[in-house]
């Protein structure tokens, strides 16, 4: 078990070495970038660029520069930005990174509650209206933009019926702290959580149903009904087992990729100044440390889940464990 | 015990109606083995499986009338049919290596069907499947009962199903081609024990093969099923000495003697099975019989006295066995 997570973390810090390497090289390496012009502004002089090359420390070969910025990241943890000079970067990255995570966590209980009920109910049931009503509910939330449906759910919350009964409970756009009044972050999220579940709530209903289906196609299924068990406990205990393999490896890179700023839209429709928002921001200036900064972060949370997922496997299905 | 009367079993396809089962009528007595024997798509699976309800097909009709223990099962609710079922009838599948859900212990999945029917205490079910698993001759039952199935290999992982099947003390067992799956020394052993269990749980088994050889190993009487119907009824030791129907014939013919000189070719069938969809009228087996003649466009019934030797073949008693001689006579004027 210790030797299953150090090399887990070993992997971790070589996945993170390695995208920091190529994130390093993309700026600074690929043809015609030059981040001193950038930093100088347009039509700069000779010796504004040569005066900035010194002053952010550009002048120094590539390697040297790599490990600066890694020692300042990682160590001293005092890097700052290119583009606000003295903007120190951590601290945005760990006021950000709460709130895209209220923001994925939230969802991710939805949309899982969601997508089994929706997986279940309609393997259950296939071949019945049922079962063709809900699968064309999953594929209307799949292929409803959550950008759109985001914003039409802050038409109705904050504007049209706000001052109804209905919706008069919605606080204002933004995030509220949770430490400071647990209650209001919780109003407050809700309806980001439930714009952002309708999608993967959809999406992971069929995938479960597509696989609870062939799963109810398998010997043991037959076997688990000729012992007479009821058609629930065969659904339940045998089928579902055996189908949330997919299910789970699809959640966890859904929720890598959304941890790490794949909420970008969400973010931005709810006024949530999270990492997707912190990443965007610093993508438009092309400015690096920040760009790294979130970019270490997101890395981690990626392998993180993958790492959760592989333990999943391993409580789900017993071949997967290493027999010795 | 058991009593099946006029089964049928169809499905509603697009090309029409297809009868898989064709009016069978069968007894089992008490700890009798009675074995069904027939070639892939002869009927076999699909009529033992519309005994215990596991046709799940909306497209499929059943009737006819399955008598077990004077009660009618055919039409009774899925409730009440969940309570015979691994109860009163248990049911042993072809494949072992796919039978168990591969993601509980093997005593888990025996104390489930135990827990099912039985009021009794986790650990009172887990005390039962170590004995269960004892009793088909796993060793070292206590430790394997918290194996998963992956662990086991093919031969005791059907062991691993036969004592579940034998949980709740089954008084017949259903056996849907019980070895086909395992190689030829395990295939004896599960034999074997279904043999002894037999007299040790007092069940009955319904043992369905292609294996001739698993029918004489083990049945005390024989059906020959073709094309969804029964052809012949008998004792073993009356079909494998003095078979009737020209297709038992064939399928006698197609296995090596074990004494006597080696034939220098097996002689098979010649043709296929007929589509269910278009059966041909009367006999199903006339287009692959050399015996063939006016009659045999009618359909026969099976001939002779309810619980003897019965055919459905209208070849007249008395000039089978001259018949018969005759086909081994004309492959060696052949050859």
């Amino acid at each position: 078990m210790l030797t299953a997570i150090l090399r887990r973390l070993g992997q971790m810090a070589f996945v993170m070495l390695g995208i920091s390497i190529l994130v390093f090289l993309i700026f600074f390496a690929t043809p015609g970038s030059d981040p001193a012009s950038r930093i100088a502004g347009r039509n700069a002089s000779p010796q504004t660029l040569e005066a900035v090359r010194q002053s952010f420390g550009l002048d120094q070969p590539l390697p040297v520069q790599y490990a600066i910025m890694m020692k300042r990241l990682f160590v001293t943890q005092d890097i700052t930005s290119f583009v606000n000079r003295g903007y120190r970067v951590i601290p945005a990255v760990m006021q950000a990174a709460p709130i895209t995570l209220s923001l994925v966590l939230g969802a991710a209980i939805l949309w899982v509650i969601g997508g089994v009920l929706i997986g279940l109910i309609a393997a259950a049931t296939r071949g019945s209206l049922l079962d063709k009503g809900l699968m064309v509910v999953g594929l209307i939330g799949i292929s409803m933009p959550v950008y759109w449906l985001g914003e039409v759910m802050n038409l109705i919350t904050q504007s049209r019926l706000h001052d109804t009964w209905l919706f008069s409970w919605v606080p204002t756009l933004g995030y509220k702290s949770f430490s400071v009044d647990p209650w209001l972050w919780f109003k407050t999220m809700v309806i980001p959580w439930f714009t952002v579940a309708v999608l993967y709530a959809g999406l992971y209903g069929r995938v479960l149903r597509a696989s609870l289906v062939e799963s109810l196609q398998e010997d043991y299924i037959r076997t688990a009904r000729a012992k007479g068990l009821s058609e629930r406990r065969v659904l339940l205990r045998h089928a579902l087992r055996t189908s949330l393999i997919t299910f789970v490896t699809l959640f966890g890179l859904d929720f890598g990729a959304l941890v790490g700023g794949g909420a970008l839209l969400t973010e931005v429709v709810f006024g949530l100044q999270g990492i997707g928002k912190l990443t965007f921001d610093a993508l438009q200036n092309l400015d690096l440390p920040v760009i790294m900064a979130n970019v270490m972060y997101a890395s981690f949370f990626v392998v993180a889940a993958n790492a959760l997922v592989d333990m999943a496997y391993v409580v789900l299905d017993p071949r997967v464990r290493s027999e010795r | 015990m058991l009593e099946v009367r006029d089964l049928s079993v169809s499905f509603r396809t697009e090309q029409g109606l297809v009868r898989a089962v064709d009016r069978v009528s069968f007894r089992v007595a008490p700890q009798e083995i009675v074995g069904i024997v027939g070639e892939s798509g002869s009927g076999k699976t699909v009529s033992l499986m519309s005994m215990v309800g596991l046709i799940n097909d909306p497209n499929a009709v059943i009737e006819g009338s399955i008598l077990y223990k004077g009660r009618e099962l055919i039409g009774l609710p899925q409730r009440e049919l969940r309570r015979v079922r691994g109860q009163e009838i248990a049911v042993i599948f072809q494949d072992p290596m796919t039978a168990l859900t591969p993601v509980y212990t093997i005593g888990w999945q025996i104390a489930e069907q135990i827990r099912e029917h039985e009021r009794i205490s986790a650990r009172g079910a887990r005390g039962r499947a170590v004995e269960l698993v004892r009793a088909v001759g796993i060793p070292h039952p206590e430790q394997a009962v918290d194996r998963y199935p992956h662990q086991l290999s093919g031969g005791m992982r059907q062991r691993a199903v036969i004592a579940m099947a034998l949980s709740c003390n089954p008084s017949l067992l259903i056996a849907d081609e019980p070895t086909t799956a395992l190689d030829v020394t395990v295939q004896a052993q599960i034999l074997a024990l279904l043999k002894r269990l037999r007299g040790e749980f007092q069940s009955s088994i319904l043992l369905v093969t292609h294996d001739l050889g698993v029918v004489a190993e083990t049945a005390d009487r024989v059906m020959v099923m073709y094309a969804g119907r029964i052809v012949e009824k008998a004792t073993t030791r009356e079909l494998f000495t003095d078979p009737w129907h020209p297709y038992s014939w064939g399928l006698h013919d197609s296995i090596p003697p074990l004494e006597g000189p080696r034939p220098r070719r097996l002689r098979s069938i010649p043709g296929s099975p007929p589509s269910l969809l278009n059966l041909p009228r009367g006999c199903a087996f006339q287009t692959r019989c050399r015996f063939r003649f006016a009659k045999c466009v009618e359909r026969p019934e099976l001939f002779g006295a309810e619980g003897a030797h019965r055919a459905a073949c209208f070849l007249p008693p008395e000039s089978r066995s001259v018949l018969r001689a005759g086909i081994g006579q004309d492959l060696k004027d052949a050859s």
